[in-house]
């Protein structure tokens, strides 16, 4: 199987990522070279395999469900772009 | 000169009072300011805050009758592991001057055991990288060949522990990240096994791969700093409650009897003439010293690479969505909030972190996922079963670290596909869960560059490993060699 086309800049604003035009330019053929080597995996018959998601599977990890601790308001805000009334400040979201 | 101690032998001259923690802490320091401007591993430290820590170890040592295990050792930390009040930067210009609001878990733990814990040290960017060139701040050169690359992820910690910057160090390991480098500089690196140490305060890469490891210059540092940074988490629920040996106490009592496994799917082409007498050599040190050696195959072996690069960059994709120029990051502001991310991260990643993240995002996107994603995680089950039967007729694995000693700077930055093809022997360990050491195993000839050999153990082996190691290392020169830039300049010939 060949390696699928890939629309960079498609792609690249799924992962809310700009590039420029340089950078997709670049980047197109080697993602290209890298997805081919990635078919490799086709060889395989995987049709019977239970896929791996963790090396070391634990289920339903639950703890105590109590109050304790956490980072205090200023050490959360501490690395805040910007900030106002001590929550952190973004652009306007709705008109 | 102090600061090219272990850990064994500064603890003992301090514990005797022969010696303090501050003049060993101001040893690394001087040494550091010596030679970093060449080396470059320290993206920065806080001598202050190191020698206030020292000053308070030594007035433990004046009163504690017993000390802590890693009482007033100076112990330096990878870029991507959180320290209360340092800056966190994971090799990165995104998170502009991001300074930890808390310490991760083994930073807690090795402040417990006593640790002078200062400085940040270089890596590829978010941990994305086998050389350290992929750094924003620019690249830490091997302490053996400065022409050279140290490896990486890990690179600023390996050079810094072969060039005797500090006495030990953590990094971490999502492919190699520890024991590629380690081997490309001549020290001992671990990886635990998943779910050995908490990842908590760890900048996640590829979480279901990602551990914390030691970084030192022998392999009983490498058992006294597992032992200190070990265990079950309640801020990890993927730490797992297995109880954690006294590593320490198991290095001793040989290794007669053990059964190691060479992987003939490793000795094949592309491994480096050197490399490969150097591993058949230590394999024969090792049959000396009482293991029987038995062939094995671990059949999927040609399919690690681009099982470990779909699922890496996979959850590479969705960990670093976090870096959004909300809560942290230089933000470049837009008109709207998706502006603003794609600009803030346009502008705060570097080349291969953006290769990665749009890899990753497309392999996870509607209608690639099964061909890809799944079809990588089924491959996954194939390779970690294949271990999972080795380690039925085996105790361990042996394997060169890999396929080459360390490269010159520049000649595979601009081949990404030859980059991820380094870390071969390595990434299967993490696709397996499993645990894996590199320790020296012999130079290459010209130029003098060190080569490692790995060692992998089961699920929890590490102590099995660590035996291995110790034994080989206590029967071989190897580990005693210096880097020339390590030597002080009066000693030089």
């Amino acid at each position: 199987m060949a390696a699928d086309e890939i629309d960079i800049n498609y792609v690249a604003n799924l992962a809310r990522l700009q590039l420029t035009p340089a950078e997709a330019e670049k980047l197109k053929p080697q993602l290209g070279q890298i997805l081919h080597y990635f078919h490799k995996l086709d060889q395989l018959d995987v049709s019977r395999i239970e896929p791996t998601a963790h090396a070391m599977p634990r289920v339903n990890v639950m703890r105590p469900d109590q109050v304790t601790a956490s980072l205090s308001q200023p050490d959360a805000l501490r690395n805040a772009p910007a900030q106002i009334n001590g929550l952190f400040m973004v652009p306007k979201i709705v008109e | 000169m102090l600061n090219q101690l272990t850990i064994s032998e500064l603890s003992h001259r301090l514990a005797k009072r022969e010696v303090s923690s501050r003049e060993a802490t101001q040893a690394c320091l001087d040494h550091i300011q010596r030679i970093d401007t060449q080396l470059h591993a320290f993206l920065s430290f806080m001598a202050e805050d190191a020698l206030a820590q020292a000053d308070a170890a030594d007035r433990e040592f004046a009163s504690a009758a017993a000390p802590r295990p890693l009482l007033g050792i100076p112990v330096a930390i990878k870029d991507v592991i959180a320290v209360r009040n340092q800056p966190l930067n994971c090799g990165s210009k995104i998170l502009g001057n991001f300074i930890s609001p808390y310490d991760a878990t083994v930073i807690r733990k090795l402040k417990e055991a006593g640790a002078v814990v200062f400085g940040r040290l270089n890596m590829d960017e978010f941990a994305m990288g086998s050389s350290t060139e992929n750094s924003a701040f620019g690249p830490t050169r091997n302490p053996w060949d400065l022409s050279r690359v140290p490896g990486g992820s890990s690179g600023g910690t390996a050079a810094a522990v072969a060039a005797d910057e500090c006495i030990a160090a953590l990094g971490s390991d999502t492919g190699g990240s520890v024991r590629q480098p380690a081997s490309f500089c001549g020290c001992v690196g671990l990886k635990p096994t998943y779910g050995r140490v908490s990842r908590f305060g760890l900048v996640a890469y590829a979480s279901s791969l990602d551990q914390i490891g030691p970084m030192t210059k022998s392999v009983a540092d490498s058992a006294r700093m597992l032992h200190a940074i070990s265990g079950w988490d309640e801020h990890d629920s993927t730490s797992v409650p297995e109880a954690v040996p006294d590593y320490n106490q198991l290095l001793e009592g040989g290794i007669k009897g053990l059964k190691l496994g060479l992987p003939k799917e490793y000795l094949v082409g592309g491994l480096d003439p050197e490399v490969s007498q150097a591993t058949m050599a230590a394999v024969k040190q090792l049959q000396q010293l009482g293991a029987e050696i038995v062939e094995i195959s671990l059949p999927h072996t040609d399919y690690a690479v681009a099982t470990y690069y779909i699922i890496a960059t996979a959850e590479a994709s969705a960990n670093l969505a976090r870096f959004d120029g909300v809560r942290y990051c230089s933000r470049v502001p837009g008109a709207d909030p998706i502006e603003m991310y794609g600009k803030t991260r346009g502008a705060g990643f570097g080349p291969e972190v953006k290769r990665r993240i749009i890899l990753g995002t497309y392999v996870l996107s509607s209608g690639y996922y099964d061909a890809y994603y799944l079809r990588a995680q089924k491959v996954r089950t194939l390779i970690r079963q294949d271990f999972l039967q080795a380690f039925e007729k085996v105790d361990a694995l042996i394997t060169p670290t890999a396929p080459t000693a360390a490269f010159k700077a520049g000649e595979k930055i601009d081949d990404p596909l030859q980059m991820y093809l380094c870390d071969i022997f390595t990434l299967s360990c993490n696709l397996a869960g499993i645990c894996g050491l590199s320790l020296p195993c012999g130079f290459t000839s010209n130029p003098k560059l060190p080569i490692g050999i790995q060692l992998l153990g089961r699920h929890f082996g590490e102590a099995t490993l660590l035996k291995i190691a110790h034994a080989y290392e206590q029967s071989t020169p190897w580990h005693r060699e210096k880097p020339p830039l390590a030597t002080p300049p009066a000693a030089q010939p």
